[in-house]
């Protein structure tokens, strides 16, 4: 019913990358008129040119790629654990319809309790290192692999599962050949969701929490009133999420591109 | 009771209340400070949220979220409509725009501080900040995805304007607006309570923070199971809302999945 | 009623040039029902679009009922051939039908009173309240033909609107479209790939030359007027007729492009 608008390849591209870069640097030349022009104060938000610099100067800063490595630290855990466990958790109910649903209502029921309800938890019972941020991760990103792949559990063609029928295949079998070619492409759309809500939950509770990492050298640059430097971590997050969420797209469509099983809809 | 009922009942209704059960007994005799008993948590529920104080801080909190989602909706949509009908626009914006949305939303809270001071305006521009860029995006791409076929009977017709905008471009574009509405109602939860937590002096995430600062433990964790009742109820209405939106959605898919 | 003169169209995409009409000239009068056949990929569908408003020619002249097609005219409907998707799923049967009505600006009795007229005359009344995607492909096209006719056209332009649909239901539609267009006496431009088809509904068959498209004839069917699927098209002159027009795209076919021959009898 909906299909995505012709992509046209050669000239286009080109002519798309270009204009994508334009916009950038407009967008980038605005915040550096802004400011200087008074319309914003400069105090709230500096212009493009100092943050720039305060960006250049962090990366010269050793406590920053500690902070960062910190960061993509607990990040990577996180995400690393949460789609272990939400794949193999949201295969194994999947495989076993019982537990599909025996399990549903609890799914339902915990999956939209906001990570952000745990941080009190985390810090009184696990402190304020990565462990307790880790919880958060976790927590929020398993949903994200675990709704997936209970998606592409339930796709699973019903012609091919006559088959299977009909050929008896074995429990572990299906597994391979039936259930899991299929819910790859949307293990892989939850592994890119994942991977944003596991940033987000990471900066979340470096902020708040205060595990080390980026989050919490804003919350560092903030109180000491180093603005700049703090819009300039800023920046580094955002380039953060923009490099998670190419990489994971892009393995995304490869996973997609040689898959046999086509889905109609890919939720953002 | 029948036996499908019967059935039915237990599969619902079993395992959350075995969890339970076993959460009341491996707590009960707990003597860590931090993990008190079940019993207790549930013992000073009633006069920890039902006095007045909390009664009025529970419905700010969820109003300011209301009114912030709200926004975020309306400028989301319009923006999209807008950027997702031009490619011209949609080249030129969408690294901008990617740019702005892997900004992880918390990240912001000390600049809206900084802008905005710690009152309502700042806590609602703060969830209009992380709500606004998944409901934009994916209105986006719902525009653009819009069948050329529909365009062309709509040109065809002369199908053009408002009646074209409501009959067309929204419908069409509607399932991919709610998924992006999903999306930002999680944000916004989460923003609510951290821009509550760190620079407030009321709201449900301020008073939890408070109980954890006063090391009001069986408090503390009751406000956890307030948040977590909170994210499941308006979950709940959320899907609500849209079962009744796009009940003309679910029945292509499921022609479409008929004749596999 | 429909006039068109050289028409011309190149299509231009990625250095190549391709010209998919070359030079197209007919004339339909009012209420005629004229079908335009070819062999695949010559361009019919590009002749209608352009007769439609969505696509501008490169050269040449099209005239709706006198005057130039300069967007989509306002008293010509077309009928897709994707008739899935040409049917909005989130409005049922009958807002289907009233949805370029209300374009139109027509109050709300009046719009009931036509949804329920084109309803009735395709068959379709007692599903008025259904969604488009519960109904079957042949009952789907039939909405869009009476969403065409609802909006009182003029003229109607039918892109190969039966391909799609199983030969059942095709041969139930093509009775469908000719008794609708003797009710309600629209100039009807029928494309097909179908030559059966072609011959079976049209008064004048318009037959298409390949790449670079021409008129390669427009023959006059003199089958009576009152056609039937089972005597139709077994009558000798059917044969006949069918014979000739088969035989002429397989020529259009082989070679390089015939020159446009006058309107005349085989």
């Amino acid at each position: 019913m909906t299909q995505a608008a012709p992509t046209t390849p050669g000239r286009a591209g080109a002519s798309s990358v270009l204009l994508g870069v334009v916009g950038l640097a407009g967008f980038a030349a605005l915040l550096e008129v802004l400011p200087r022009a008074g319309v914003v104060p400069a105090e709230y938000l500096p212009p493009t040119s100092t943050i720039g610099r305060a960006l250049v100067a962090q990366t010269e800063r050793p406590a920053f790629w500690t902070a960062f490595l910190d960061t993509l630290q607990t990040w990577l855990t996180g995400l690393v654990i949460a789609v272990v466990a939400g794949v193999v958790i949201g295969v194994v109910i999947g495989a076993v319809p019982v537990l599909r649903e025996a399990t549903a209502s609890t799914i339902e029921f915990l999956r939209p309790i906001p990570s952000v309800a745990l941080i009190p938890l985390a810090v009184v019972l696990l402190g304020t290192g990565m462990e307790a941020t880790l919880v958060l991760v976790v927590y929020a990103s398993f949903w994200q692999v675990l709704v997936q792949v209970l998606y592409g559990v339930a796709d699973v063609d019903p012609i091919a599962r006559e088959t299977a029928n009909s050929y008896r295949l074995g429990r572990w079998e299906r597994v391979r050949y039936l259930l899991w070619p299929t819910t790859l492409p949307y293990a892989m759309t939850g592994v890119r969701l994942a991977a944003s809500v596991a940033l987000i939950l990471t900066i979340t509770g470096e902020l708040t929490i205060g595990t080390p990492g980026l989050g919490k050298e804003i919350e560092v640059a903030y109180s000491s009133n180093a603005i700049a430097a703090m819009y300039s971590l800023v920046v580094v997050t955002g380039l953060l999420g923009v490099v998670a969420n190419v990489v994971t797209r892009g393995a995304e469509r490869r996973v997609l591109a040689w898959h046999p099983s086509v889905r109609k809809e890919i939720p953002a | 009771m029948s036996a499908t009922l019967l059935r039915r009942t237990v599969m619902v209704l079993g395992l959350p209340i075995a969890l339970i059960i076993i959460w009341w007994f491996t707590s009960a005799n707990s003597t860590d400070f931090y993990q008190p008993p079940l019993s207790r948590i549930l013992e000073v529920f009633p006069e920890t949220w039902l006095n007045d104080r909390l009664l009025r801080d529970v419905p700010a909190s969820l109003g300011r979220l209301a009114v912030g989602y709200t926004l975020a909706l309306i400028v989301g949509v319009a923006v999209g409509v807008v950027v997702g009908s031009s490619r011209f626009l949609r080249r030129l914006l969408e690294p901008v725009l990617e740019f702005l949305r892997a900004i992880p939303p918390p990240v912001l809270v000390p600049v809206f501080i900084l802008v905005a001071g710690i009152d309502n305006a700042m806590k609602v521009l703060v969830i209009i900040s992380g709500c606004v860029w998944p409901v934009l995006l994916n209105t986006v791409e719902g525009v653009r995805g819009a069948d050329e076929v529909l365009g062309d009977t709509c040109r065809s017709y002369r199908i053009g304007g408002v009646l074209r905008l409501r009959s067309f471009v929204l419908r069409a574009a509607s399932p991919q607006i709610i998924t992006g509405a999903r999306q930002a109602l999680s944000i916004g939860i989460i923003l609510m309570v951290i821009s509550e937590m760190k620079a407030a002096s009321q709201g449900i995430g301020f008073i939890i923070i408070e109980f954890q600062r006063g090391f009001q433990i069986p408090e503390m964790w009751s406000g956890v199971l307030v948040l977590g009742l909170i994210g499941v109820l308006l979950s709940l209405l959320f899907r609500a809302v849209e079962r009744r939106v796009l009940v003309w959605y679910y029945g292509v898919r499921a022609a479409e999945r008929g004749t596999r | 009623m429909l006039e068109i003169r050289s028409l011309r169209k190149v299509y231009d995409g990625h250095g190549r040039q391709v010209e998919a009409l070359a030079d197209i000239t007919f004339d339909v009068a009012a209420g005629q029902f004229v079908c335009v056949v070819g062999p695949s990929g010559c361009g019919k569908t590009t002749l209608l679009r352009c007769l439609g408003g969505l696509l501008r020619p490169t050269s040449g002249d099209i005239r709706v009922g006198g005057r130039p097609v300069s967007g989509p005219p306002s008293e010509l409907a077309i009928v897709f051939q994707e008739y899935g998707r040409s049917l909005f799923p989130w409005l049922k049967v009958h807002e289907n039908v009233e949805l370029p009505l209300k374009a139109k600006g027509l109050p709300s009795a009046e719009r009931s009173r036509l949804v329920g007229q084109a309803l009735e005359a395709v068959g379709l009344a007692e599903a008025r309240t259904a969604w488009p995607w519960q109904l079957s492909g042949g009952m789907q096209q039939r909405v869009a033909i009476a969403r065409a006719l609802a909006y009182q056209p003029r003229v109607m332009l039918m892109d190969e609107p039966f391909a799609a649909v199983d030969a059942q239901t095709r041969a139930d539609l093509e009775d469908l479209v000719r008794s609708v267009w003797r009710q309600f006496g629209v100039t009807l431009l029928f494309v097909t790939h179908d030559i059966d088809e072609a011959v079976y509904l049209g008064e004048r068959v318009i037959v298409l030359s390949s790449s670079p498209t021409v008129v390669v004839e427009d023959l006059a069917i003199d089958l009576p007027a009152e056609r039937d699927q089972l005597n139709t098209r077994s009558d000798p002159r059917f044969v006949e007729l069918r014979a000739h027009v088969y035989s002429r795209i397989q020529q259009a076919k082989r070679r390089a492009p015939a020159q446009a021959t006058a309107p005349r009898n085989s």
